[in-house]
């Protein structure tokens, strides 16, 4: 079973000072999954996206990539190997066109080597890419200045950002959060088309009912710890998480 | 705005951008002699302007100018550093510091000409200051500003503690320049391509990752790129304008000593970058142009001299905290009139 699990995370700890953010938290993730993260504020779900991405160093424990250890190299090493991330809070360049702001990852390393040495036409890559997740290339939108983009569009610039690195996994954080129910249900199908081409997706939610439909297995994080693995109806269906969820009162 | 209320016709301010057109992207600008000229008029001017003027001064004034055209260096190099990279770097002594000693020392020791001692001390100061500045690198604002302060300081008392270099006294009787265009041109020749080759460069790919990891680093890193070795190219290319402003002055006073390492290469190009506009490049140009030739015109004043001299840099933070630059250009790019509604 060894080679199938692309992504594997086993015994995480984390403190920082005497707050213990993320404890012993395991999980495997075989190629092509979307594994969802759920759990309430402040439960370690983007200290555990640090962890894996290498902008936090666990206090102890080990994640692992294709069977190769890489909590412990800095964080371009382990976008350049293929596990990326999108950020909460984006900051694009607000002066210059949408398909601009996707340059840095298509200069990376990483694409110089798949492009064989050379970066070719980026402008034209950046707007293929935009043009995939939704940027009518039409309306011009992937030329527009990113500061006139409405957040919908933001989220989905975020995310072609990590798309242009081509990774082989992705950990998307609360990529839904500030969105309405129609920019939501625009990017469905947009994740659903990434994993039938063999992308490897974590998604940190806090929107469930969108989350569901896209995921099988989720884990629920409490207080730093794994509360809960399985399907969402199960998961759901536990005591302890309603209780992490909605509390103990009225007992 | 309605300027006259008692007529029956309205007036409002109109604010046409004629910039947009030009600066975006596009042959727009080439379409008529009109517009090639509106966009080539500043930069010929600029280039004009610092070509003619050895040619109105005299020879006192002919010495200040080569003196601004090295804070112009400086200058330009904090800018980028400071705008395009995120890094304040007030280690502008240790660049000239290193740029001059090192073709200083090639100059008396081995004989070569200033025109082989001033590429080698440029390559090989930045190289030195790039190694120098490399552990600080991952430190940020101000805490960068700090230790590249530092750099200096220690070197000097380095050179006197050890005695090395000629220690106090420094190295004398270095050659100078055949005559006294060289030294002109030879220095704005390098203010004017270091200001274009920067211009290009942070327009291109390089300068837009660099920008991004001033604002946004961690997107860089989750893009798979070494923000450090990024910081690295940028702080060489800030220190070899620095250190070929060295080198070059080692040979124009023909003396190297530890007053090379002095704290006005650190300060006052950081006054002429707030001066002439953050981030305009030109602007901190212009800034030590204007700084430079003022703090000598005002050595009249005997020690009000520096009374003056920040009074002037304090009015223009507090009323024109732009700059002179950002000032400039968007009064040439947009031009307000009233106009009938």
């Amino acid at each position: 079973m060894g080679e199938e699990r692309l992504l594997r995370v086993r015994g995480l700890y984390k403190a920082f000072g005497g707050v213990q953010a993320i404890q012993n938290v395991s999980f495997e993730l075989p190629q092509g999954e979307i594994l969802g993260v759920i759990g309430p504020n402040g439960s370690g779900k983007t200290t555990l996206v640090n962890l894996i991405t290498g902008f936090v160093k666990p206090d102890s424990g080990e994640v692992s990539f294709k069977g190769r250890k890489i909590s412990g190299l800095p964080p371009h090493k382990i976008a350049d190997l293929g596990v990326t991330r999108t950020f909460q809070i984006m900051r694009p360049y607000h002066s210059l066109p949408a398909y601009k702001n996707l340059i840095v990852p298509l200069n990376s390393p990483r694409i110089r080597r798949s492009r064989g040495g050379k970066l070719g036409d980026k402008d034209g890559v950046a707007i293929d890419i935009l043009e995939e997740i939704g940027f009518e290339r039409d309306a011009y939108v992937p030329y527009k200045i990113a500061s006139s983009l409405p957040l919908g569009y933001l989220k989905r610039l975020e995310l072609a950002r990590c798309l242009a690195l081509k990774p082989e996994v992705m950990i998307c954080d609360e990529i839904f959060s500030g969105l309405s129910m129609a920019e939501i249900s625009t990017m469905i199908p947009v994740i659903e088309k990434l994993q039938i081409e063999g992308m490897t997706i974590v998604m940190i939610e806090h929107r469930l009912r969108e989350l569901f439909r896209l995921v099988k297995r989720v884990i629920v994080m409490n207080f730093g710890e794994k509360l809960a693995e399985g399907t969402p109806e199960e998961v759901m269906a536990k005591p302890e998480v309603k209780e992490a969820y909605l509390g103990t009162g009225g007992k | 705005m309605i300027s006259e209320q008692s007529t029956s016709r309205e007036k409002r301010k109109e604010r046409l951008d004629r910039g947009i057109k030009v600066r975006t992207e596009g042959l727009y600008a080439l379409s008529s002699w009109r517009e090639m000229f509106y966009l080539l008029a500043p930069r010929a001017l600029l280039i004009l302007g610092l070509l003619l003027l050895p040619l109105l001064l005299d020879r006192y004034w002919q010495r200040v100018l080569c003196a601004a055209g090295i804070y112009a260096l400086l200058a330009l190099g904090f800018d980028f550093l400071a705008e395009f990279v995120g890094l304040v770097c007030l280690g502008g002594a240790f660049f000239i510091g290193s740029g001059a000693y090192i073709s200083g020392l090639l100059n008396a020791h081995m004989g070569w000409s200033p025109f082989l001692t001033i590429p080698i001390a440029t390559v090989a100061g930045a190289f030195i200051s790039t190694l120098v500045l490399l552990p600080c690198l991952r430190l940020r604002g101000i805490y960068f500003a700090i230790v590249s302060f530092m750099f200096p300081l220690l070197t000097v008392y380095i050179i006197i503690a050890l005695n090395i270099f000629g220690g106090t006294e420094g190295i004398t009787a270095l050659a100078t320049f055949p005559n006294v265009w060289v030294d002109q041109y030879l220095v704005l020749g390098a203010v004017i391509l270091g200001l274009f080759a920067l211009r290009r460069l942070v327009n291109e790919d390089m300068g837009l990752i660099l920008r991004s990891i001033k604002d946004n680093d961690q997107a860089v890193k989750a893009s798979g790129i070494s923000i450090t070795a990024y910081k690295i190219k940028a702080v060489f290319v800030a220190a070899l304008l620095g250190c070929f402003g060295g080198a070059y002055l080692s040979h124009l006073y023909g003396w190297v000593g530890i007053s090379q390492f002095a704290l006005d290469f650190s300060i006052l190009p950081i006054a002429a970058t707030v001066m002439g506009g953050m981030g305009t490049l030109v602007g901190p140009v212009l800034g030590a142009f204007i700084l430079t030739p003022m703090s000598e015109a005002l050595r009249g004043f005997g020690q009000l001299r520096v009374v003056l001299y920040c009074l002037i840099l304090i009015g223009f933070i507090v009323y024109k905290p732009e700059g002179l630059m950002n000032y400039l250009q968007r009064k040439y790019h947009q031009s307000e009139h009233w106009e009938e509604v």
